[in-house]
Parts: structure tokens; C-alpha cells; sequence
């Protein structure tokens, strides 16, 4: 009776790892320090999350098909640089042109990685590289600034509704829609069974090729809708941000619960991976006298920490199979 | 009657493979080649002897990381934590330098080993996938490295030192071209004369089979890791030595994906398997010439990204259609 029980304590750890570590971070801040509860800071880390975590919901997408997309960092700028460029032409003009843009190198990427059957990580490494560079090219190095547009360009990285400022809308709404696609539209199932098992996905009939080219494009895109917020928010299209973004996205999804081997993950998981990385930067900032420097090596710690227990929880428990059977199996590998 | 020694048994068909053949195993190097000879004709000065030295000298950081890196791509796995190890080291270097050189030197070599066993030892033992246990470290890392300088560029005066840096045997050779050859020679050593790159590429081709037919896995990777944070520290030290200083916050940036770069160009498959040396080498070259290339024809440094990705794809993209 007591094995049950446990049983089912240590799979509710397991599902929601994340979700606990959040609710516990959120309530440590809260109790320590009395300008964390406000409705300004809450909007203030939320928005500043809003980025991440568009790049976040593609690049779950990508690393559940066992794939990787490190561009993403690269068609933020991109796009952010295209809409400053064009925001002379008008609103329209500024968001449309680099959202088919951020398409356009979704294909690229998905052509790259099925086609020319490349590992994703060199592929996207290598369109990284190239857009960078067009984006250098694009403004001669120097930022961009955003002019001869209206207001409502502004309003989408500065503007609020309802007191809430949208770039927060837009994050959440995009987590709940893309959550409900991954969970009951057939592109969800086809992703996770690509990602799952790729041989008998084709086996199936899915179109394994065409998903995969989907999921980048997807990720590309959410890509570009983050860099013209940020562009928004920022009044320039900077070429040099987003230099680690594809990183922390990364991290963010894999705290999140998903498993780069793919086939498994869920944008909860990624969603509340998104929050600790803004709440642990945030209760950085709180405490006022950590230095930049220490903040990276705590988040460094942190991520590594955060990882390990969680391996070490998915094991399948006792046994020779499992984490106990470790030990006896080092002994007898003669380590 | 066609004997066993000959080789062109039905024709055509034999030469196309041949061809194929041939393209794969020296794809790369004749790339290399044709890059060259494209840049005498069109680059005025690339003949140069003090260019061809420049080159040497500049690619001497990324070939030392990127011949750690292939190995670790070799057993399928990846290293993105080297850049803030040379980092790292070059800090704990300038660091114990009052105490005198060879101190400095022990310093900076046993953070690199430290911290190569930390990667491999949690990539191992934990079972967590390279890509994230090397990403945490890297963050972790560099953090360290800036705490200890409080984010400023420590410079130092160390005359003997600095030789290291800029030194040139006979008055012409530099001294870099001498710790690349003696890597090169070391890698090579280990990749392909010593049982323990038989057990890396073993161990990238299909580790479970590997694992079962007795190779010690964990033992195995954790050797790699170390080698490749060891490669990292050795061009951190490198590095510190041209420019008489150590800057936690910019040395090393991003210079892993430069040696992915060329460790894939080369033909090393990310997923692991058989390692191509002489293929990196020439990967690193090929960047590094784009880069000269590009700086000597005066055009924008942002045009050479460009061309980078499009060799990257391209070299890939041979290799690939031969399976």
C-alpha cells in the first residue's frame, strides 16, 4: 500500500517539477522582498519574458522533432532591422515584410535540415551566421532607428490594454493556442510522433519532411514576431541583439521538462521554464548587490542543478536499470 | 579476364564511384586548394609570405579548439563551454602571474582540466545530453571568470612571456605554427594510432554496442572532455600571450561555433562516428581564408558571414550525398 502511495508522490513530483520550483520561487520572492508583489514589477518581468518566450514556444516545437534551431536569436535581429528599415514605408509594411521574411528562412532552415539532410545544429549554426550577416549588411552595422511611423507601431511593444501591456497578450495567448495545437491538432500529434520515432512516423504515412519544415518555420516566425516587439519597444532594429537568445530559449525548454532526444515535452513545462529564468533574474536584480558576474555563475549553477535532479527523478527508479543500479554498474564497468 | 588488382572492372560505372570516392575523401581539401588559388589570382597580396603567416597565426586559436572539438563531436557529443574555459584560463593565468610564470601556467591548466571534468564527468555520469551540460558550464564558467576580474581586462607586462605570443623561430617561422603542428601531431596520435580514438568513434558510431563490448564509456568521455577543455586552455594561454592581457568578457566569445563550423565542413558527423582530422584542419583554414579574404578585398566584414554559411552548407551538403 505505502509503495503506491509513494509511487504516486514521486510521478506528481515528476510531472510538474516546474511548476513546484516556480510556485516556490515566486513565493521565496514574495516574502523577501517587499517590491516583488507589485503590479509593476510582475508586468515588468513578464514583459521582459514576452520575448523569450515567443522564442521559446518554436524552439519546443523544433527540439521535440530532435531538432535544434539556433538562428533564432539571428532572425530577431534580422526582423527587428528589416521593420526599422521599412517603418518608413508604413505600419503595415514594417510587420508584414519581415514576418514572410522570418518564413522565408524557416524554409531555408527546414529545406536545409531535410533535404540536404544536414544536422540541425550545424544548419541552423550556419543560417545563424548568414543572417547575422545580412542583417550587418543591412544597416552598415550601426542600429536603425525607427522613424516616420505612427503610434500604433509603438503600441505593440509599448502599448497596453486593459493596464496590461501586450506584449504579455501576446505571449500567453500564443502559449495557450500553440499549447492546445501540440496537445489536440493533428500538426501537435504529427510533431510528437516525428520527434518520437522518426522511421515509423514515415512508416505511417506522415509527411516527415513537410513537419519537420513546418516546425522551423514555426520557430522562425514566433522569431520575427519577437523582434518586431522588441523593436517596437526599443524605437530601433538593433543588428547585434539576441546574441544569446537561442541559448537561454534553449535552457527555458529543456527545464521545461523537454527532452532533446525529442518526443517528449510540454509548453507548460516550457512556459514555467520561461518564468524561473525571469523570476531567478529578477530576484537577482531584488537583491540589489549580486554582481552581474555572480548572476551568471547562480544561473549557470542553477540550470545545472535544476537539470541533473531532473535525470536523476526520470530514471526509472530502483533496480540495476535504474539510478541505485548505477553505482553497482560503475563498479562493475571498473571506473 | 579481370584480375583482382585491377581497377576499372565494368567502366563507367566504376569511374563514377571513383569519382564520388575521390570527391569524399579529399572534398575538402580541394575546396581548400581552389580557395587558395582563387585568392592569388584575385586578392593582390595573398602570395604573400607574410600573409600566409598572418593566417597561420590568426586561425592558431580556433585549430587548437577545433581539434579538441572534433573529438568530442566524434563520440557524438558537443563542447560549447570551450570559449569561456580560454577564457577562464587565461584569468587564472594573469591571476597567479606575481608568483611567476610556470605557476601561472600550472593555474590556468588546472582550471581547464577542472572544469573538462566536470563537463564530462556530468555528461557521463548523469547521462545529460553535452549540449545542455556544456551550455550551463559556459555560463557558469565565464560568470566565474568575470567575478574574478570584476568584468575589467587585466593587463599584465611579462616580457618573456609576451615572446610566446610573438615569437619567430630563425626571425621568419611563428612560434604558432610550431604549437599547431605539435597539437596536430598529438591529436592526430590519439584519434588514430592509439586504441583510445578506436573507443571515441566507437562510442559515437553506436554507444550501447560500444558500451557492451566493454569499452568503460564513462572513463572514455570524460578523457575527451578534458582533452578538448585542455585544447581550450592551452589557446586561452595562446591568446593572453598576444595580447598581454586577459579579458573575461569578449576572449573566446563564440569561438566554439567557429570550431563546429569547421569540424563539420570537415566531415565529422555531429552525430558521431568516424572523425575526420585532416577534414577539420582544412575546415579551420577554409574559415580563416574567407575571413582574409574577404578583410583584403575590402569588403565588409558582414559579407564573409554570408559566404561562411554558404560553405558550410555547401561541404555539408557533398559529404552528405555520398551515403
Amino acid at each position: 500500500m505505502n509503495a503506491v502511495k509513494g509511487f504516486q508522490v514521486g510521478a506528481f513530483l515528476k510531472n510538474y517539477n516546474v511548476m513546484i520550483i516556480f510556485v516556490a520561487l515566486f513565493t521565496f520572492a514574495s516574502i523577501s522582498y517587499e517590491h516583488f508583489f507589485t503590479t509593476l514589477n510582475i508586468f515588468n518581468v513578464l514583459k521582459q519574458a514576452s520575448i523569450l518566450g515567443l522564442l521559446a514556444i518554436g524552439m519546443t516545437f523544433v527540439i521535440i522533432t530532435r531538432g535544434i534551431d539556433i538562428s533564432v536569436g539571428s532572425v530577431l535581429a534580422l526582423s527587428g532591422v528589416l521593420a526599422a528599415n521599412l517603418s518608413k514605408y508604413g505600419v503595415l509594411v514594417a510587420i508584414v515584410v519581415p514576418l514572410v521574411v522570418s518564413c522565408l528562412i524557416g524554409i531555408v532552415n527546414g529545406l536545409v535540415v531535410t533535404k540536404v539532410r544536414m544536422d540541425p545544429f550545424v544548419a541552423t549554426l550556419a543560417t545563424m551566421i548568414g543572417i547575422r550577416g545580412i542583417a550587418f549588411i543591412a544597416t552598415g552595422e550601426v542600429a536603425v532607428r525607427i522613424e516616420g511611423v505612427s503610434e500604433s507601431f509603438y503600441f505593440l511593444g509599448r502599448g497596453d490594454v486593459l493596464g496590461i501591456p501586450l506584449p504579455i497578450y501576446i505571449m500567453i495567448i500564443l502559449f495557450v493556442v500553440m499549447s492546445f495545437v501540440a496537445r489536440y491538432r493533428p500538426f501537435g500529434r504529427h510533431v510528437y510522433a516525428v520527434g518520437g520515432n522518426e522511421e515509423a512516423a514515415k512508416m505511417m504515412g506522415l509527411p516527415v519532411d513537410r513537419i519537420k519544415i513546418k516546425v522551423y518555420v514555426l520557430s522562425s516566425l514566433l522569431a520575427g514576431i519577437a523582434g518586431i516587439i522588441l523593436a517596437s519597444r526599443l524605437g530601433a532594429g538593433h543588428p547585434v541583439v539576441g546574441d544569446d537568445y537561442h541559448l537561454q530559449a534553449i535552457a527555458t525548454v529543456v527545464l521545461g521538462g523537454t527532452l532533446l532526444t525529442g518526443g517528449v515535452g510540454k509548453l507548460s513545462g516550457t512556459f514555467f521554464g520561461v518564468l524561473i529564468m525571469s523570476l531567478i533574474t529578477n530576484i537577482f536584480n531584488m537583491q540589489g548587490n549580486i554582481s552581474t558576474w555572480w548572476q551568471n555563475v547562480l544561473m549557470g549553477v542553477i540550470v545545472l542543478l535544476v537539470i541533473v535532479s531532473q535525470a536523476a527523478m526520470n530514471r526509472e527508479g530502483r533496480g540495476v536499470r535504474g539510478w541505485k543500479g548505477r553505482f553497482r554498474r560503475l563498479q562493475q564497468s571498473g571506473v | 579476364m579481370q584480375t583482382a588488382g585491377d581497377v576499372k572492372v565494368v567502366g563507367k560505372a566504376t569511374r563514377y564511384v571513383n569519382v564520388i570516392d575521390f570527391l569524399k575523401k579529399y572534398g575538402v581539401g580541394l575546396a581548400l586548394v581552389v580557395l587558395i588559388v582563387l585568392n592569388c589570382v584575385i586578392t593582390p597580396n595573398f602570395m604573400s609570405v607574410n600573409n600566409m603567416w598572418n593566417i597561420v597565426i590568426q586561425s592558431s586559436t580556433v585549430m587548437l579548439v577545433a581539434l579538441g572539438m572534433t573529438i568530442v563531436i566524434a563520440t557524438g557529443g558537443i563542447d560549447i563551454s570551450v570559449g569561456s574555459i580560454m577564457a577562464l584560463s587565461s584569468v587564472a593565468f594573469v591571476h597567479f602571474l606575481p608568483h611567476g610564470v610556470w605557476v601561472s601556467l600550472v593555474a590556468a591548466i588546472v582550471v581547464a582540466l577542472f572544469f573538462g571534468f566536470v563537463n564530462g564527468g556530468v555528461a557521463a555520469f548523469f547521462r545529460i545530453e553535452p549540449l545542455i551540460v556544456t551550455l550551463a558550464t559556459m555560463i557558469m564558467i565565464r560568470g566565474i571568470a568575470q567575478l574574478i576580474t570584476d568584468g575589467r581586462v587585466v593587463g599584465f607586462i611579462h616580457t618573456e612571456f609576451t615572446q610566446i605570443g610573438y615569437y619567430r623561430i630563425g626571425g621568419i617561422v611563428p612560434i604558432q605554427l610550431v604549437i599547431v603542428a605539435v597539437a596536430i601531431v598529438v591529436v592526430y596520435f590519439l584519434l588514430k594510432k592509439m586504441t583510445f580514438g578506436r573507443y571515441v568513434e566507437a562510442i559515437g558510431d553506436n554507444r550501447k554496442a560500444a558500451q557492451l563490448a566493454g569499452i568503460n564509456i564513462h572513463v572514455t568521455l570524460i578523457w575527451v572532455y578534458v582533452i578538448a577543455a585542455l585544447m581550450a586552455g592551452f589557446a586561452g594561454i595562446m591568446e593572453t600571450a598576444r595580447l598581454s592581457a586577459a579579458d573575461a568578457n569578449n576572449m573566446g566569445m563564440l569561438i566554439e561555433l567557429d570550431a563546429i563550423a569547421a569540424v563539420a565542413i570537415g566531415g565529422t558527423i555531429l552525430t558521431g562516428g568516424r572523425a575526420y582530422l585532416w577534414g577539420t584542419i582544412a575546415g579551420v583554414y577554409i574559415m580563416q581564408i574567407i575571413t582574409t579574404m574577404v578583410n583584403m578585398n575590402n569588403i565588409p566584414h558582414a559579407y564573409s558571414m554570408v559566404v561562411k554559411t554558404l560553405i558550410i552548407i555547401f561541404a555539408v551538403y557533398i559529404q552528405r550525398s555520398n551515403d
